[in-house]
């Protein structure tokens, strides 16, 4: 059985750790509210967004004239944006993402499938299972804004323009509630307007027309599903590392409990062997 | 006087929603000046000073481009970005502008030409919303 004072030493570094991640898993709460409330505020913004893309769309068009963006093509090549955290402790959300992008990739084998891989999780496991990595966003922080998915949905929807990839998916995991993370795939283009009923028709004066306006509004709409697949992963990531984390210091604490009892018993015992030796030893004079 | 609701959001916020009189909006083909119960409307617009009136009060906020759509009588700015006279710090904005103009010289590509040209164009227009709001304060000062 080890001494009382290695047993202490345990308990002190155990609760050390237990301190830790308790920091961690308020962190990981307050940053998961920012992120909820980054992902409400950019709403009121994105449904416009649609709204107005389905009233554009629904206007007669030139076939030729058309965005890119909106052709839909045969796929014979396939692109999946996989958005992960940069770090771990996250329980098992980074390795239930990467499954998924994975079996996705699987699914669609034969036909040439390529990444962009956002975050570093991501990237590592898509680079160690020999996918074409296309290109690597890492770093995006916390609380990335708009500016920063701008890069990415360029590089995307040039690809697409180019006809360089046929369909583009976003993989990401969807935040359903703080304790569950639902990992999905979801295609970002072609980008398919939402259909318009006739009593939504406005009529709106479109300046300078509605091509143009169209086509300045689409690249508008792809960045914001990527932000919001962003915002999604990230909220996602926080709650799960907050769980994780609480798990830990909940675990740290009953092995502190666990420990703390095998103390007294060691300390108990200790002082019994100490007892014994001074009587033992009286008795031993006396005689 | 007859105002309406004007409402100016990005992807990450809502800048701005109260009851204005008059707003003039940077257009691609112009400046736009929007009253109440304009017909309905869809624009682009470009990098530029949006001004509202308010009980003959004026106020400027800087876009980077984005929509501006009038229906009933309510108008929505979806802007790429968009900021308040106050909220830009001037001194940055002066030195984004530098920078912005050196990227202007020294870029090679078209394209590159083209990016720094946007971003030079984005940076004038912050400091003119910035150098505006001084301007408006001081004299109300006096």
């Amino acid at each position: 059985m080890p001494s009382v004072r290695q047993i202490k030493r345990r308990i002190r570094s155990v609760e050390n750790t237990a301190k830790i991640t308790k920091a961690m898993s308020m962190i990981a709460a307050s940053k998961m509210r920012r992120t909820q409330e980054a992902a409400l505020q950019s709403r009121p913004y994105s449904d416009h967004l649609r709204q107005l893309l389905a009233d554009l769309a629904a206007q007669p068009h030139e076939e030729e004239k058309l965005s890119p963006l909106l052709e839909t093509r045969v796929v014979q090549r396939l692109q999946v944006i996989v958005i992960t955290p940069d770090r771990g402790l996250t329980g098992g959300l980074n390795s239930s993402i990467n499954r998924t992008a994975a079996q996705f990739l699987i699914d669609h084998e034969g036909i040439e499938t390529t990444v962009v891989a956002v975050g570093k999780k991501g990237s590592e496991f898509m680079a160690r299972t020999g996918q074409n990595v296309k290109a690597v966003f890492t770093d995006l922080g916390d609380r990335p804004n708009i500016e920063d998915i701008r890069p990415i949905a360029t590089i995307v929807s040039n690809q697409y323009a180019n006809a360089e990839v046929d369909a583009v998916y976003l993989a990401y995991s969807d935040f359903v509630s703080t304790v569950s993370q639902k990992p999905v795939v979801l295609p970002l283009l072609p980008v398919i307007p939402a259909a318009l009923q006739d009593k939504d028709m406005v009529g709106y004066i479109y300046e300078p027309n509605s091509q143009e306006v169209l086509s300045a509004l689409l690249p508008r709409f792809v960045e914001m599903q990527i932000y919001h697949a962003v915002l999604e992963a990230i909220a996602s990531e926080q709650s799960a590392r907050m769980v994780a984390m609480r798990n830990a210091t909940d675990n740290a604490n009953q092995m502190v409990d666990d420990l703390t009892l095998v103390m007294n018993k060691a300390r108990q015992e200790s002082i019994t062997t100490e007892l014994l030796d001074i009587v033992g030893g009286a008795a031993a004079v006396e005689a | 006087m007859a105002s309406f609701q004007l409402e100016i959001v990005t992807a990450e916020r809502i800048v701005y929603s109260e009851q204005v009189d008059l707003l003039v909006a940077p257009g691609t083909d112009g400046e736009l000046g929007i009253l109440p119960n304009h017909s309905p409307l869809l624009t682009t617009l470009k990098a530029g000073e949006i001004c509202v009136e308010q009980n003959d009060e004026r106020n400027y906020i800087a876009v980077t481009g984005g929509f501006l759509e009038v229906i009933g009588n309510k108008a929505t700015i979806l802007a790429d970005t968009a900021e308040y006279a106050d909220e830009i710090n001037e001194e940055r904005a002066e030195e984004a502008m530098k920078r912005a103009e050196q990227r202007v010289e020294s870029s090679t590509s078209a394209m590159d030409l083209e990016r720094a040209v946007a971003a030079m164009r984005r940076s004038q227009v912050r400091l003119r919303v910035a150098r505006r709001k001084r301007t408006s304060n001081s004299t109300s000062r006096s």
